[in-house]
């Protein structure tokens, strides 16, 4: 087992490192720089920042130099907000995508796993049509639209009532995550509704479930405890890497509600080509999701053991 | 298998209405008991130090909490700020102090602060991006370049506390509107030195001298700023706070949040002016100074570099269909001239004084040029152009535009390059185009501003224009204070571009907003910070 763990921890280490050198070389072989601005500076200015950046030496030197400040956790200081630290970006940002996103996969689960449950009770009657219908909805339609949407309708809502129900963007109370979670959660969700339908179809038909109908248990117990229990384990699979997509997927809603979050540094830095912040949140986001992948894993070696044997 | 219809409704409700709808009473756009307004910003302020900044969220901010020599009146007109008075001619200029300017710990602003703070511009060792707006000052040029190396050799000098003189380089008629720009911002050397790397990093680590104080900052998030009760002119400010709490660039999330009661103005796009106009919401708008133009690529073996070419090319474009259809904002005007209509000439709008010719769409004439041109290159057919432009939806839809125009009327095979904002400038610079669409804001209050842009030296002529009428002209426009003889050289300089057409000016931009009907006094200027809060008040 021990042996298991170590060959995975190595294997992520490994693909961080190999996220962190493609990030570091694509980034740049694109034409431009952090140091392009739309009023050009004069040649000494240019050399002047560049020498400030290290930007003047090769970029074999810059790549070996900035993997060892990587090593020391050290990601340097932003190209466009010029006080500010990496590491102080993504500590101040990330909880904030991390607490959406842990609310988002919570409403996206049990929404994923009571619908799923449904669905397949009510196989091929009423509200298992409407609800794959919405599921296919929620799988089809994006993020951003559902955001914009979901906007408005507060907007409205608001205006009916006369008073603030939901406020329309904007951070600091419990209030503002309700919306921007659930948009947040809505494709996860859809996409775990499917799963557990399936999943619950399959253990409906099974020998223990005949077996406890016979025993006369009443239908609510079967349900929670003898077919819920066995149709959420493929549920569980997908958890780990659902989390870390959904806690570094949220930009578009973090865009749309104003939330300090950290997707939005991280696309924004790619457009002001702001090479530090994109290898920060890069890497931080790569060791991230790699983390959680190789946690399920070994989760699930510890569940299985025939995987632990391969 | 069955479970009861009511446990069904308890499911249904439970994911539902998990997130428990609890009234919620959040802080409405204006408060007029406290004078309270609430606004949203499109980014976080990149850099609140004066003499780095160079964003206009960054300005705007540092407009409300800073204060130059000289400052913005509730018109949106150049007023005393913590200079009370001034002489300025051909050489220099002196300016006089207010004793009852002080920073928010207290201490007096001082001549020194200023001339700390200009020095710091114009230092090649800080690197700030806006050095050039102080070349106006003696030596500075010299300086940031590096052929000086002793920064007190800057031309401005504290004779005392209260008095500022300042050694010009050249004549410059519009020093007084740099004196307001944030490059030339007091900044306090002691206290600089103590933040260290730290200056200007938090709402903490800055001091003020304007009308308002930063006292909260939450990267990303908001701020808040205060009235500021050491502000000299601490009377002629109404509002107690302005209070940012959302920071997004998305445009119909400002819609709604203004929709919602919760901010005081929202900036518009050519989306979400629909929608407003469809609520008839009271649009505003106002002249933007952003001018749009098409840089052509006048290096050796360019197509672009034959005139005939870029004549057939201009004879198909319509600036006033451009305008009114394709970008499609409330007061956008036509690009007829790369000086723009809002600039002072000699008496009146330079415009009004020297008109711009206006050209025909002329298909016909058009082909003529085209087969003139080919003759001149020597050959059957064009290559395909390639027209580069940012990835933004509406940039990319004038370039959609440009492309279809150009192919249907001209039959040229045009490539749409569509880059990111930085990436879109490294090819510019580089040279790797045929025609880019460029954009200009400018940076003070005279035709210069635009001007200077297409001097064959000027390192944001990408294109390589070189027009010895257009160069000349600009020589004698920096050397001389007298208007007739400048807007003279300016007038020639417009007509040489008409002629030569170094670029197609597209449009001159405007900015569309909408703004709460309880708040009065916002007030904006073309050169100055925007929108300016500074005097607003909420009334009712």
């Amino acid at each position: 087992m021990l042996k298991y763990i170590l060959k995975r921890v190595l294997s992520g280490v490994v693909t961080v490192w190999f996220i962190a050198t493609a990030t570091f070389m694509a980034m740049h072989a694109v034409p431009g720089d952090p140091l392009s601005s739309e009023k050009e500076v004069s040649p000494e200015i240019r050399k002047n920042l560049e020498i400030k950046y290290g930007l003047d030496k090769p970029v074999m030197t810059q790549y070996f130099i900035y993997l060892g400040n990587m090593l020391k956790g050290d990601f340097g200081i932003s190209f466009t907000q010029q006080n500010r630290m990496v590491n102080d970006i993504i500590r101040e940002h990330f909880p904030v995508s991390a607490i959406l996103g842990v609310l988002a996969i919570l409403f996206a689960a049990l929404g994923g796993v009571l619908w799923g449950a449904l669905t397949a009770l009510y196989r091929n009657k009423l509200p298992d049509i409407v609800i794959m219908f919405l599921v296919i909805l929620g799988v089809a339609v994006p993020g951003f639209v559902f955001a914009a949407l979901a906007q408005i309708a507060i907007v409205l809502i608001n205006k009916a009532t006369g008073t603030s129900v939901f406020p329309v963007a904007g951070w600091g109370s419990i209030m503002h995550m309700w919306v921007p979670a659930f948009v947040l959660g809505i494709g996860t969700m859809a996409y775990l509704t499917r799963l557990m339908r399936s999943s619950m179809l399959e253990v409906i038909n099974s020998d223990f479930i005949r077996t406890a109908k016979s025993k006369g248990l009443s239908a609510t117990r079967i349900f929670f405890v003898h077919q819920l229990r066995n149709a959420v384990l493929p549920v569980v699979t997908i958890l780990g890497p659902a989390i870390a997509a959904i806690t570094t997927g949220g930009f578009v809603v973090e865009l749309v509600f104003a939330i300090p979050g950290l997707g939005r540094y991280f696309v924004e830095a790619i457009q002001q080509m702001d090479y530090t912040v994109i290898m920060g949140t890069t890497v931080f986001y790569g060791a991230f999701l790699v983390l959680m992948v190789t946690l399920v894993d070994i989760v699930y070696a510890y569940v299985d053991p025939r995987i632990r044997l391969k | 298998m069955k479970i009861l219809p009511n446990k069904f409704t308890f499911f249904l409700l439970l994911i539902l209405l998990w997130p428990a709808a609890v009234a919620f009473a959040a802080d409405q756009a204006t408060d007029a008991e406290n004078q309270i307004i609430r606004i949203a910003l499109n980014q976080e302020p990149p850099q609140l130090n004066s003499f780095l900044t160079e964003d206009s969220v960054s300005m705007m901010v540092l407009g409300h909490v800073m204060e130059g020599l000289l400052c913005y009146d509730r018109r949106g007109r150049l007023a005393p700020g913590v200079a009370e008075r001034w002489d300025i001619d051909s050489k220099g200029a002196t300016f006089y102090l207010r004793k009852n300017a002080l920073w928010s710990d207290g201490k007096p602003v001082t001549a020194k602060d200023f001339v700390f703070a200009w020095r710091m511009a114009v230092d090649p060792k800080v690197a700030s991006e806006y050095a050039f707006i102080v070349y106006p000052v003696k030596n500075a040029e010299a300086i940031n370049t590096g052929e000086i190396k002793d920064l007190t050799q800057l031309g401005v000098k504290a004779i005392d506390d209260y008095t500022l003189k300042v050694d010009f380089e050249y004549p410059c008629g519009y020093f007084l509107g740099l004196a307001a720009f944030s490059t030339y911002f007091p900044v306090r050397e002691d206290y600089y030195k103590t933040m260290g790397s730290k200056y200007a990093a938090e709402a903490s680590n800055l001091l003020f001298n304007g009308a308002f104080k930063l006292t909260k900052w939450v990267h990303g998030a908001s701020l808040r700023m205060e009235k500021n009760e050491k502000y000299w002119n601490k009377d002629a400010v109404t509002l107690s706070v302005i209070d940012c709490p959302y920071i997004t660039s998305d445009t119909t999330a400002l819609l709604n949040l203004f929709k919602d009661d919760k901010i005081v103005v929202a900036e518009l796009d050519s989306e979400t002016i629909k929608t407003a106009m469809k609520s008839q919401m009271k649009i505003r708008k106002f002249d933007s100074g952003r001018l749009r133009y098409i840089v052509f690529n006048h290096r050796d073996g360019k197509v672009t570099a034959n005139l005939n070419f870029r004549k057939a090319l201009r004879a198909v474009f319509d600036p006033q269909v451009f305008a009114d259809k394709v970008v499609g904002v409330p007061g956008t005007l036509p690009g007829r001239s790369v000086m723009l209509s809002f600039l002072e000439g000699v008496n009146d709008k330079f415009r009004k004084e020297y008109p711009v010719p206006i050209h025909k769409v002329d298909k016909a004439a058009a082909k003529e040029f085209l087969a003139k041109a080919k003759k001149e290159l020597g050959i059957d057919t064009f290559p395909p152009l390639v027209l580069l432009c940012d990835d933004t939806p509406s940039i990319a839809k004038m370039g959609e535009y440009l492309q279809g125009l150009f192919n249907g009327a001209l039959g040229l095979d045009i490539k749409l390059d569509k880059q990111i904002f930085k990436q879109r400038l490294a090819k510019a610079s580089a040279g790797e185009f045929d025609m880019v669409i460029g954009g200009w804001l400018p940076d003070y209050d005279d035709p210069m501003t635009y001007a200077e842009l297409f001097a064959s030296w000027n390192a944001n002529n990408s294109g390589k224009w070189k027009n010895a009428v257009y160069d000349e002209n600009i020589r004698i426009a920096s050397k001389s204070v007298d208007p007739k003889v400048r807007m003279d050289a300016f007038a020639k300089c417009q007509q040489a571009m008409y002629e030569d057409i170094g670029v197609i000016p597209l449009f001159e931009g405007s900015n569309v907003y909408v703004q709460h009907k309880d708040v009065k006094g916002i007030s904006r200027s073309v050169t100055g910070f925007n929108p300016n809060y500074i005097y607003a008040r909420v009334v009712k």
